[in-house]
């Protein structure tokens, strides 16, 4: 068919760019929300808090060592951090489009949902890098403070946090595009995130000796572990009781384990919610 | 009765042009064992305003939403410009602007920057971009609020924003559900303009109402559907004029008694007048044959008649007669 005057005039663009455009204006709309605002506080209230607290306090397990420094503050909080972000920005992003019915704007354009998916999901992923950023700052600030230069675990382990914060991200995407409500998909990834995954990971691990390789969390385990020396070993018995009767079993993922464990859980998360949102119907 | 789904003819000058045209190809919505639509047959084609009748719950929602990918198809097809729009979305969708519902707009945004989103996502050249987006906004009566976050916008003026983010780009097919849904009655009848202004301008609208007046006001052709089935699709006059005696009905209140030699000498002889009732000593009822000129010019010659009308109403049009009766006898 013969192309009509109006179609010669706009070229829609590729997808590509079209994946720049949703990031732009998602990320805009993140920017200016009172969620990215109340995250900030949120992260900007953990890192001071820590610093007042090492601070004023000075405890040995901070301030034994550089590693132990880094260790202590960023191993215990930076999961925390990204969880929070990734639920912050990434819970409804897919949900909301639904129940707001901002798909209805967007959706009926020249535009494939795949880019919208994944211009929302890289827009989620800068706000919550502005987050991990904010407290990593925070971190090396007070490191820098206390000792001298920055343990090259430190960088492996915000490496693994950035891995971390994209695995969850993807899974908080999935969700997101599970459901229709944007506070169901909100609090079941939460809830997940805070309570269920940590809880089964000790369940599995301590009660029935088995490793937790299919939980997320139990791969973020190697964020934390690689600021310790020397590594923890891949699994630790320890008798308790008074006659040593009880057996608790901790599991420790290995570096590739872990990579591994958050790899495929973006690549799998990623790609049904993809399939999800793909499918889904504005009913 | 004739042919219903007969498409109407066109004008050999429009056929030398390329058209642009909707086709849905037995297009079928199921939701479990409730079918939503039901083997839809129907090809719009050229530069015309169709109007999309049909009772609450009938399908034209879910049509308009098969239309523009935000519902998948049980069955069938929907073309536009013959493309399919689930297999080629972008190129089916490049030329077409719509209006699905109410949409809502990320509230932090500013019309500007919402409509800049949606006119880069359908390529409108960089150095148009502003001006289109201006004239969009003047042309939707929302110039001083361009700037604004919509989170403040009152359900109307989202409309309004969203109506606008429908002519970006200057679309050769606009898709409207309802589009007059959340406005008052001053913005109502704005729009119905900027409807009426767009069909002078190659463009195919296909646009899905409640309000009976509004389609045979503003469009020329009109398609009508039923329980998911289409029950006829034809220019308003053909349709009309198949199912009806093609007259209108106006009922007009007087100020003071009438008598009934002024009823039946006076009025009953007025041009285009096809009967006239009294109602009660001061309200009558007059069928007569024609459109709106025809109804503007009667309120003329009544009031020049002197016989103290108060209240001129449209009792019921010849489509609202054709539809009721059409849609009855699909229950």
């Amino acid at each position: 068919m013969a192309k009509t005057d109006f179609e010669s005039k706009n070229t829609v663009p590729s997808s590509m760019t079209q994946v720049g455009i949703i990031t732009k204006y998602s990320l805009l709309d993140y920017l200016r929300s009172r969620r990215f605002f109340i995250m900030l506080i949120i992260t900007v209230l953990i890192s001071l808090l820590l610093t007042i607290l090492v601070g004023y306090y000075r405890p040995q397990g901070f301030l034994a060592s550089n590693l132990s420094f880094y260790d202590s503050w960023w191993g215990n909080s930076v999961t925390f951090v990204v969880i929070l972000s990734a639920i912050f920005f990434g819970g409804d992003a897919i949900s909301g489009e639904f129940q707001n019915k901002t798909g209805y704007f967007g959706v009926p354009n020249p535009i494939r949902r795949s880019s919208i998916y994944v211009g929302k999901w890289i827009a989620a992923f800068i706000a919550s890098l502005v987050m991990l950023g904010i407290f990593t700052v925070f971190t090396v600030g007070n490191g820098l403070y206390y000792f001298s230069g920055v343990p090259y675990q430190f960088v492996e382990s915000l490496i693994f946090a950035l891995i971390y914060m994209i695995a969850v991200l993807g899974f908080t995407f999935f969700f997101s595009s599970l459901f229709k409500s944007s506070s169901m998909s909100i609090l079941l990834t939460a809830i997940l995130f805070l309570f269920v995954f940590s809880l089964i990971q000790t369940l599995v691990s301590a009660l029935v000796q088995i490793e937790p390789w299919f939980i997320l969390t139990y791969g973020s385990t190697i964020i934390g572990n690689v600021l310790t020396t020397p590594y923890p070993p891949h699994m630790l018995t320890q008798s308790l009781g008074p006659q040593g009767n009880i057996t608790l079993t901790t599991f420790n993922a290995t570096i590739p384990e872990g990579l591994a464990i958050m790899a495929i859980y973006f690549i799998v998360t990623a790609v049904i919610g993809l399939i999800l949102f793909e499918r889904k119907e504005f009913t | 009765m004739g042919n219903p789904f007969k498409r109407p003819l066109h004008y050999g000058f429009e056929e030398a042009i390329a058209m642009p045209s909707i086709e849905a190809i037995n297009l079928t919505k199921q939701y479990g064992v409730f079918t939503a639509l039901s083997g839809l047959n129907l090809k719009i084609e050229g530069a015309k305003c169709v109007g999309f009748l049909g009772p609450n719950g009938s399908g034209k929602t879910t049509t308009l939403k098969m239309f523009t990918d935000l519902i998948m198809p049980t069955k069938g097809q929907a073309l536009i410009n013959g493309i399919n729009v689930h297999t080629e979305k972008k190129k089916a969708l490049a030329s077409v602007g719509t209006l699905i519902e109410t949409p809502e707009i990320y509230s932090s945004l500013t019309p500007r920057e919402a409509l800049t989103m949606i006119a880069e996502i359908r390529g409108v050249p960089v150095e148009e971009r502003k001006k289109q987006i201006e004239e969009v906004v003047a042309e939707v009566h929302m110039a001083e609020w361009i700037d604004k976050r919509v989170g403040k916008f009152s359900k109307g003026m989202k409309q309004r924003i969203c109506i606008a983010s429908a002519l970006l780009g200057n679309p050769s097919i606009i898709l409207l559900d309802e589009p007059t849904t959340g406005l008052d009655p001053r913005g109502m009848s704005e729009v119905r303009d900027i409807i009426k202004s767009l069909k002078g301008k190659n463009r195919l609208i296909f646009m899905s109402s409640h309000i009976l007046s509004e389609v045979s006001d503003v469009c020329d052709e009109v398609a009508m559907i039923d329980h998911g089935k289409l029950i006829v699709y034809d220019t308003i006059s053909a349709v009309t004029a198949k199912f009806s005696g093609g007259n209108n009905v106006v009922e007009v209140g007087l100020a003071r008694p009438i008598e009934n030699g002024v009823v039946s000498q006076s009025i009953a002889t007025l041009l285009s007048v096809v009967k006239t009732e009294k109602i009660d000593d001061k309200s009558l009822r007059i069928i007569f044959n024609g459109g709106l000129d025809v109804q503007e010019r009667l309120l003329n010659d009544l009031v020049k008649l002197n016989v103290g009308v108060v209240s001129y109403k449209v009792a019921s049009s010849e489509l609202e007669e054709v539809y009721l009766k059409l849609i009855k006898a699909t229950l």
